[in-house]
């Protein structure tokens, strides 16, 4: 045992699994409730948590099916609890019509997504092809979920307890957008008690516990009448996203001064474009990395602002999908730079790319320059 | 005056939206009869299903949740392990229970959630116009099976308490109708027993209710009454089929 020096409270340097520190996070940040289906590479979460969750008395249900386990997951919260359930891709897909009725019903809730090659069965390699499926909506109906991208374990810890005061915080899906190389993972991190992110969240007086000494609460998505119900419903979560935007951008910025050449990347990639740019930055190339730790809210002004710093800097995109993170890097950047100076390297096959392909791709810009 | 039969105070004023002829208004004023005699109003969670009774928030003095079609047992059997001392009712119709969400409803009963289920048994799509479901009779015209639902390429009608019967955690199965004074009398027992079990932690506890939908039949209030007692009735036999004290 330790003392943080941020904190003060005891820490514990631990060894585990991506996908196990995630589970402990959420018992640490107080989830009342787990639900979910086995499948690879997210299976170690449900296998500690069935074990973790019975010795803390906490509740731990296998589901029938991911579109069970999302619905499971729609009634805790409504009850008012704190809780999570995790899969990978195509589950995900399964629990998009639950996901869609849990952020129209403004109920907070966590989901770990630990993406695996697509699309349909894809296979079981790490992947990033799920980024339009999180920050796009996925389901039906206009909504968003805030989407935290961890790297490394400490943030895969850090980032779920955070994860639950968004989701309270907010009223709202949180995804941990983690993917198959981070979830099966094995590093040191510095286990602390949790740390709330917000002095005091608002009071569930919405969640249903019988309508003892009060109006019943009622949760739903459906909104025949009065006319405008609806639109009105979906101008006040409008409301609430742009809040978010403004207030929850995360992103990580390393040797991005005077750059000639700025790697994009996220999770598991921007770990291995880091190993690269290193190198290159031992050979006194000036190259430096963009990593976006929120994918929703996209961290918009801060990368602009390192584009407006760095004038004729080069952008290289890196993901291990075809080009999904290009578009809102592309978006972004549209007033800013020309499009020729946004480069893209991407991985499709489930495949992760190699600190000497990204360190030779980044050769072959900056021969050009 | 004396006033022999009194609005359920668990049932509002609000007048409902149903059709004319329709059971679902009969099935409600027996759960509020049901909720007010057992006095759990305050510590009742409905779930609410998607179809004709989806706006039941509406009708019923307590807590609601709206669930997504055929995904209540999922949403009840979260609520009812957040909150074991509430009191969960499942309310379903057959195309939310015996299609999509027959997946649902088998593993909350496989694992003897202690929950009550209403499953409202019309033997059509009643919301969306009077389609073919799962429980539609062979032979019966829907918009979906205009010449008549046929056993060959649509199978046979299923029968749900009969499937759940064999599921050694249910704990209590009937199917009862409301097409007489004397069958709404017993589905306003078999509700009350439907309820009691869940108190007294007995566990899994379904009643099936033969309903009328004379618009999704297209046939008057009358000759949807006939219809259960001389058709539906007789493939959908009423009575108790489990009943583990």
């Amino acid at each position: 045992m330790a003392e943080d020096k941020n904190t003060g409270l005891e820490t514990k340097r631990v060894l585990m699994k991506g996908n196990e520190a995630v589970g402990e996070a959420a018992i640490k940040a107080g989830c009342l409730c787990y639900f979910a289906y086995p499948i690879t590479p997210q299976t170690e979460t449900p296998e500690y948590l069935s074990r973790r969750m019975e010795e803390e008395n906490l509740i731990f249900l296998q589901a029938e099916s991911e579109v069970a386990a999302i619905n499971m997951v729609f009634g805790a919260s409504a009850a008012g609890a704190r809780v999570m359930t995790s899969s990978s891709s195509p589950g995900i897909s399964l629990k998009q019509e639950g996901i869609s009725y849990i952020a129209g019903a403004e109920l907070p809730c966590v989901i770990v997504n630990v993406v695996r090659g697509g699309p349909g069965l894809g296979n079981i390699e790490a992947s990033q092809a799920d980024y339009f499926q999180s920050t796009r909506g996925g389901g039906h109906g206009d909504y968003r979920c805030i989407v935290l991208a961890p790297n490394c374990l400490q943030e895969c810890y850090d980032m779920t307890m955070n994860a639950f005061d968004l989701a309270d915080y907010y009223r709202m899906p949180v995804f941990i957008q983690s993917d198959g190389i981070i979830g099966q993972l094995v590093e040191p991190f510095d286990m602390h008690p949790y740390k709330p992110m917000f002095d005091k969240l608002p009071t569930k007086n919405w969640a249903l516990t019988g309508c003892a000494g009060r109006k019943p609460n009622v949760v739903r998505t459906l909104y025949l009448n009065p006319p405008n119900g609806l639109e009105m419903h979906n101008r006040n979560l409008e409301k609430k996203y742009n809040k978010i935007k403004s207030e929850l951008r995360w992103c990580e910025t390393y040797n991005c001064d005077n750059a000639d050449i700025i790697v994009i990347a996220y999770g598991a990639t921007s770990r291995i474009a880091k190993s690269a740019i290193k190198k290159h930055n031992d050979n006194g190339l000036k190259i430096g990395l963009f990593r976006p730790k929120t994918l929703w809210p996209w961290p918009e002004a801060e990368l602009v602002e390192v584009a407006q710093k760095n004038k004729g800097v080069k952008f290289l995109v890196i993901e291990m999908s075809m080009g999904q993170m290009l578009e809102d890097v592309l978006l972004t950047l549209m007033d800013v730079v020309t499009k020729k100076d946004i480069l893209f390297y991407g991985m499709g096959g489930g495949w992760n790319p190699t600190p000497d392909g990204v360190y030779a791709e980044i050769s072959e810009i900056a021969k050009k320059l | 005056m004396n006033i022999i039969k009194a609005q359920p105070k668990s049932i509002t004023t609000e007048s409902t939206k149903y059709c004319p002829g329709c059971g679902h208004g009969i099935i409600l004023r027996l759960i509020g009869e049901a909720i007010d005699e057992l006095g759990i109003r305050e510590k009742m969670i409905l779930t609410a299903p998607v179809g004709c009774a989806v706006v039941l928030y509406d009708y019923i003095f307590c807590d609601v949740v709206e669930c997504a079609h055929g995904r209540a047992p999922a949403v009840g059997t979260a609520i009812k392990r957040v909150h074991p001392d509430k009191f969960v009712l499942i309310y379903q119709g057959d195309g939310d229970l015996a299609a999509i969400g027959m997946a649902e409803i088998i593993h909350a009963a496989n694992r003897g959630e202690n929950m009550s289920v209403i499953f409202v048994n019309n033997a059509t799509y009643g919301m969306t116009g009077g389609q073919m479901a799962p429980t539609t009779l062979i032979g019966q015209k829907t918009t979906t099976s205009p010449s008549g639902r046929t056993i060959k390429g649509m199978g046979k009608p299923i029968r749900v308490c009969e499937l759940l019967a064999t599921l050694e955690e249910t704990k209590y199965l009937e199917r009862t109708s409301i097409n007489s004074v004397r069958n709404i009398n017993k589905t306003k027992a078999a509700i009350r027993k439907v309820f009691q079990n869940q108190l007294n932690g007995i566990g899994f506890s379904m009643v099936e209710i033969l309903s009328m939908c004379p618009v999704g039949w297209k046939v008057s209030p009358v000759e949807a009454i006939q219809f259960i007692e001389e058709q539906m009735i007789n493939y959908f036999p009423l009575g108790v089929y489990k009943n583990v004290e």
